[in-house]
């Protein structure tokens, strides 16, 4: 029978959770890395014992862990993270010339086809990437040397990259988002990059209609259609249908079009997940009702998933990395919480239970579908 | 020989549970007690000091002998007492920025 692993990152540590392909009985083991913030865990599609991890402390900075063995053992690998070149400044939150300074890792994208190759998301915004299994870094400056990099400004978590997607059908094809600057992509396996955001509308830029400026909150993809991307936008649920090249809002009936997570299920490329949050001053789920929302029509029809969460009297958050699908059938959805939940369903949504209910502030979930 | 005290952040990076000692060739300085620290533990490269500008990460400081020696260059020698082993070096997490 299929097994499950599931990555948590939290605000004092990781931890791993694994089941059988029923999904009702978990162990836990953690936490790793005790005391420090764990960004994000991800595993290598093409190894799944090959797990890379992002852990940082205000005293100490970056670390990235690596492990061999799913999980079980870790090994610190190389933390220096150097911009090409002079990098610049981007705009501070007033407007003003900022200088680029790296602070921490959001995200860790493993090749799809090479465990020893791995992409690092991270702020001040820029994509670096590994060939020798984290050992060493290398910034593909490309997407900073765009042009547009002096107008890019942080969102309220910092200017972060937080979304690397690998198109299956083409490996030079990548998508990337940074907060607050938008969508990019390359064709050329990251020497240069454009901005992918016509028809985003953002009414906190001078320009709403900008080239850059926009504070994308998420991205997905369905790897059997890699022209088609799903976008949590600080505003706005956002559809491209040519890889980018334009956006659609898809908003619908969604009681609040705020929100971070987005995700697509895995058996159903029209079938979309995010969980709407009240606004970007009140960071929590509106009404005090935990709603997962369900588009089987790739957006615009939305229906809120409630079995088995709290209707009442709960104000979380779920943050943009803390959401992922396995391949299991039916599909199984996991989401992570501020107030330290990791909920899960088996039927794709239908209703949820909770894995665990208290651990430290949720971050970041992965799942790893293991035979 | 060099003592080493490292905060409990640290020691769990390096999978330690007491204080380092090292053997130090010529003058114990910060840099060069930091410098044999990160040969011993490389995984403690960039997490005491930056990686490019090689100063103190701003959240912790160095303490030995009731003195805060922080902010003394890192080619100074360091206290007598340190050097001997007789006391030793602190690296100590800032109270806030955990």
């Amino acid at each position: 029978m299929s097994r499950v692993r599931v990555l948590v990152g939290t605000r004092k540590g990781a931890f791993i959770l694994t089941a059988d392909g029923t999904r009702q009985h978990w162990d836990v083991s953690g936490p790793h890395f005790a005391g420090w913030e764990l960004f994000h865990l991800k595993g290598s599609p093409a190894d799944p014992n090959r797990i890379y991890a992002s852990q940082w402390t205000g005293w100490s900075g970056q670390i990235i862990q690596r492990s061999n063995d799913g999980g079980g053992t870790w090994e610190a690998v190389g933390n220096k993270f150097a911009y090409d070149g002079v990098p610049g400044t981007h705009q501070w939150y007033d407007g003003t010339p900022h200088p680029w300074e790296f602070k921490r890792v959001w995200h860790l994208e493993p090749s799809l086809t090479d465990p020893e190759t791995v992409y690092a998301g991270v702020e001040d915004a820029a994509l670096f990437r590994s060939n020798d299994g984290g050992q060493n870094w290398q910034e593909l400056s490309g997407l900073r040397g765009h042009g547009s990099g002096p107008h890019w400004q942080p969102g309220a978590g910092g200017m972060c990259l937080h979304t690397i997607i690998q198109d299956p059908s083409n490996p030079d094809r990548i998508f990337i988002a940074i907060s607050a600057a938008g969508a990019f992509r390359t064709d050329d396996a990251g020497k240069t990059w454009r901005p992918i955001n016509r028809g985003l509308r953002s009414q906190y830029i001078p320009d709403p209609a900008a080239e850059v400026g926009h504070c994308v909150h998420h991205m997905a993809m369905h790897r059997s259609r890699p022209g088609v991307l799903f976008m949590q936008k600080h505003w706005d649920v956002m559809r491209s249908d040519n890889a980018g090249e334009s956006w659609h809002e898809i908003s619908g009936n969604l009681p609040t079009d705020f929100g971070f997570v987005i995700d697509v299920h895995a058996h159903e490329p029209e079938t979309v997940y995010v969980v709407p949050i009240k606004s970007d001053s009140e960071h929590y789920t509106p009404d005090g009702k935990l709603r997962v929302y369900r588009s089987r029509t790739g957006g615009n029809e939305w229906e809120a998933l409630t079995k088995g969460l709290p209707q009442a009297d709960c104000y979380i958050n779920v943050l943009r990395d803390a959401m992922a699908v396995d391949s299991l059938d039916k599909c199984g959805v996991y989401f992570g919480t501020t107030g330290g939940q990791v909920y899960a369903s088996a039927d794709a949504g239908d209703t949820w239970m909770p894995i665990v209910r208290d651990f430290p502030a949720v971050l970041s979930i992965e799942v790893q579908t293991l035979p | 020989m060099i003592r080493v005290e490292l905060p409990p952040h640290l020691r769990g990076l390096a999978h330690i549970t007491r204080e380092v000692e090292l053997d130090i060739q010529g003058v114990a300085t910060q840099r060069s007690v930091l410098d044999a620290l990160e040969i011993r533990y490389p995984m403690l490269r960039g997490a005491i000091r930056d990686h490019i500008s090689q100063k103190r990460r701003p959240f912790l400081r160095f303490f030995a002998c009731g003195e805060d020696l922080s902010h003394e260059q890192p080619d100074a020698p360091l206290p007598d007492a340190v050097a001997s082993g007789a006391e030793p070096l602190l690296i100590v997490g800032a109270i806030a920025g955990g």
